[in-house]
């Protein structure tokens, strides 16, 4: 019966923390609204009533400061979950996660070592406007020290955030605004999802899909359809984007010889250039067609659900895409 | 200070228009007819009328994501607001910013900000190119008693009294930053204690008077207008609604009692009554001014109602700005 058990993106969420505040004391949480309020988002209700004060600790609003209590506790012997209520405030955070968290162990020549996550929430689809709707990765994959987790579903979502916790590295994870209310079978006991190992969502033969947190999922709805005209996609789920699982993406382009990579970020300079380019250098000569990259245009996130509903990807921006690709290798023949 | 019978009624203009404004979205946000977040400045509307009302129409404010208050005390027009929060084409931003990032540079209304203490440095500059231009306009930044706890407000405090700039900093003291008391962020009381540690002027005044706020704002506005330098101003004041629109999330983080003392002294009736009581204005005059406002909320409705939503074409217009007519440099679609 409990292996039935159903939970929702952000409960898996705070399972995990909860599972690993229990085995481990050093663990702690810090962040805007966390404590009482449970989170606006809701993910760390009922935590600080289970642990105190002391170990779920509503803070200023202060977000260098948050990520800097992280990298001091951390780099001194504790465990901190820090979080940063939305993606786009990393952006307030960034001397303490780009200067401080990545680099310390380094530059001290190994000699620290900073245990610690750095949790947020992403992505649009609320009307939330420019500044609380950002799909801001690949800044963060672009920094060597960091860690970066942005899982698709409830099950990868408790795997992946306890082994962020338990990981001795600064990682960032990254919770879809969207996805929090999506349910799943996540098995009661702790479990670990390896940081670095992607997940082949649906196995297919004609092309690969790479996509992450909500994309995985329209993903899966693309491929539901084209599945219909006889088209078998794979679907990657790298899960985590630093470090990223190339071998599992180069094999299954190897294997379908067509790639298209969809994000939610910017397509310029977003991780689909990264991934593209991955595959163009390791399985040039199995591509029947160039790699497709689809993302959002390049211009912040509207405001009005008139032009934002045009601006992300969905399902039909995938399956466009897709069809797209498998034409022109026809055409190519 | 004696307040003009004329400035009574324009303080009191904008506090109404404020109030009729935020109720307005607060009801269509319940009806599910606004998209996206909305924080409402109902209780707070002393403070914005009271400032503004001490600004000319070339002065320049910075504001919060609790901004809608400040633009119409700054002379905003409802039906581009209103059309705005439904992220129409005609709003104020042509349907891209919304609530959170309302303005009108045109009435120096420098934005509604998402990034909490974002607004602060940003009035600095706008305080320094006013001295620069030498045309004694003054900026004004509104800012919650929460965002005095983030790094941006005390670099801008610190840099507009280093530098001796024509600004106030106007601090709108609701006693939370969202759910999370203020006592549990800081371990001071009063937000005006910060003002001493950079050097300049700070005062504490009811946030619920619009009098007392209004004369706090024009000394400290005549201050910086003659090269008296920043000061700081603490209204004391309350939300109505919940952080973000008017429900109750269902978890108490505030008591019922608490709400219910700032609302015995709401800032818009005790004022009609003082006025009413001082012979400055009468009930029918006040009743008449409801009236009035009333109808131009309507009529806003109404528009925004009848605007189009900008079409999908307009995603990628207005990301840069043009510097010449020949200039093709203006982003790539990729
Ligand atoms: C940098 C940043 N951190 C956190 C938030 C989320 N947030 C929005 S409003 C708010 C509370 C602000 O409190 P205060 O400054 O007192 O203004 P009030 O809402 O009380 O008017 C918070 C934490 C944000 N928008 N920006
Ligand atoms: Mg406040």
């Amino acid at each position: 019966m409990s292996d039935e058990r159903k939970l929702s993106y952000g409960q898996a969420f705070n399972e995990a923390v909860s599972q690993m505040m229990e085995a481990d004391p050093d663990v702690f949480c810090a962040g805007e609204d966390i404590g009482a309020f449970g989170g606006v988002f809701g993910t760390f209700l009922g935590l600080q009533a289970k642990f105190g004060e002391h170990r779920v600790v509503d803070t200023p609003i202060s977000e260098q400061a948050i990520v800097g209590l992280g990298v001091g506790a951390s780099v001194t012997g504790l465990r901190p979950i820090v979080d940063l209520m939305f993606m786009d405030f990393i952006c307030v955070a960034l001397d303490q996660i780009v200067n401080q968290a990545a680099k310390l162990k380094y530059m001290f020549g190994g000699e620290a070592s900073l245990p610690m996550t750095i949790t947020t929430a992403g992505g649009g689809g609320l009307s939330a406007a420019a500044q609380h709707s950002q799909s801001l990765e690949a800044l963060l994959c672009h920094i060597p020290g960091l860690k970066v987790v942005m899982p698709s579903n409830p099950y990868d979502m408790k795997g992946l955030m306890i082994s962020c916790i338990k990981d001795n590295n600064p990682t960032v994870m990254i919770k879809h605004k969207r996805l929090l209310g999506m349910s799943a079978v996540v098995p009661t006991e702790a479990y670990e999802i390896p940081l670095g190992k992607g997940n082949i969502l649906r196995p297919g033969t004609d092309v690969t899909i790479v996509a992450y947190a909500r994309m995985a999922n329209e993903a899966l709805i693309a491929a539901a359809e084209l599945a219909k005209e006889g088209i078998e996609c794979e679907i990657i789920d790298p899960r985590t984007l630093q470090p990223l699982d190339t071998d599992l993406i180069v094999d299954s382009a190897k294997k379908t010889n067509r790639v298209v990579v969809v994000h939610e970020a910017v397509r310029f300079g977003g991780l689909g250039g990264e991934i593209a380019s991955q595959i163009q250098e390791l399985a040039f000569d199995y591509l029947d067609a160039p790699v497709t990259r689809i993302g959002a245009p390049f211009s912040p996130v509207p405001f009005s659900p008139a032009l934002e509903q045009h601006y992300i990807p969905d399902a039909k921006t995938i399956l466009a895409g897709v069809r797209e690709i498998m034409q022109r290798n026809v055409i190519r023949g | 200070m004696e307040i003009s019978t004329t400035k009574q009624f324009d303080l009191h203009r904008r506090m109404v228009r404020i109030r009729l404004f935020e109720e307005a979205a607060g009801r269509l946000a319940e009806a599910n007819r606004l998209p996206g977040f909305l924080h409402l400045y109902v209780g707070e509307e002393a403070v914005a009328s009271g400032v503004c009302g001490a600004l000319n129409d070339d002065d320049h404010i910075t504001s919060t994501h609790r901004g809608h208050g400040h633009l119409v005390a700054k002379g905003g027009d409802f039906n581009r607001m209103m059309a705005e929060l439904m992220g129409k084409a005609t709003g104020y931003c042509k349907g891209k910013g919304g609530s959170m990032h309302i303005s009108d540079t045109s009435l120096g209304m420098l934005g509604a900000n998402g990034i909490v203490g974002a607004g602060s440095p940003i009035a600095v500059g706008a305080a320094f190119a006013n001295r620069y231009r030498g045309r004694g306009q003054v900026a004004v930044a509104f800012f919650g008693d929460g965002s005095t706890n983030i790094g941006a407000f005390h670099e801008a405090a610190n840099m507009a009294c280093a530098l001796h700039l024509p600004i106030v900093f106007a601090c709108e003291n609701n006693e939370y930053g969202e759910f999370t008391p203020r006592h549990k962020t800081m371990a001071i009381t009063d937000i005006v204690d910060r003002a001493a540690g950079y050097g300049m002027p700070g005062v504490i005044v009811d946030g619920m008077d619009v009098i007392a706020v209004h004369e706090a704002a024009v000394e400290a506005v005549e201050r910086a207008r003659q090269g008296g330098g920043p000061s700081l101003i603490e209204a004391k004041t309350y939300r109505y609604y919940n952080h973000h629109g008017i429900q109750n999330l269902g978890l108490k983080y505030r008591p019922d009692e608490e709400v219910a003392a700032w609302k015995q002294r709401d800032p818009i009736f005790t004022f009609e009554d003082r006025m009413i009581e001082n012979g400055v204005a009468t009930r029918e005059k006040v009743d008449e001014i409801w009236a009035e406002l009333r109808q131009d909320i309507e009529t806003a409705i109404q528009f925004a109602d009848d605007s189009p939503y900008p079409t999908p074409d307009q995603i990628m217009v207005d990301v840069y700005t043009k510097s010449s007519t020949s200039d093709t440099t203006v982003g790539t679609k990729s």
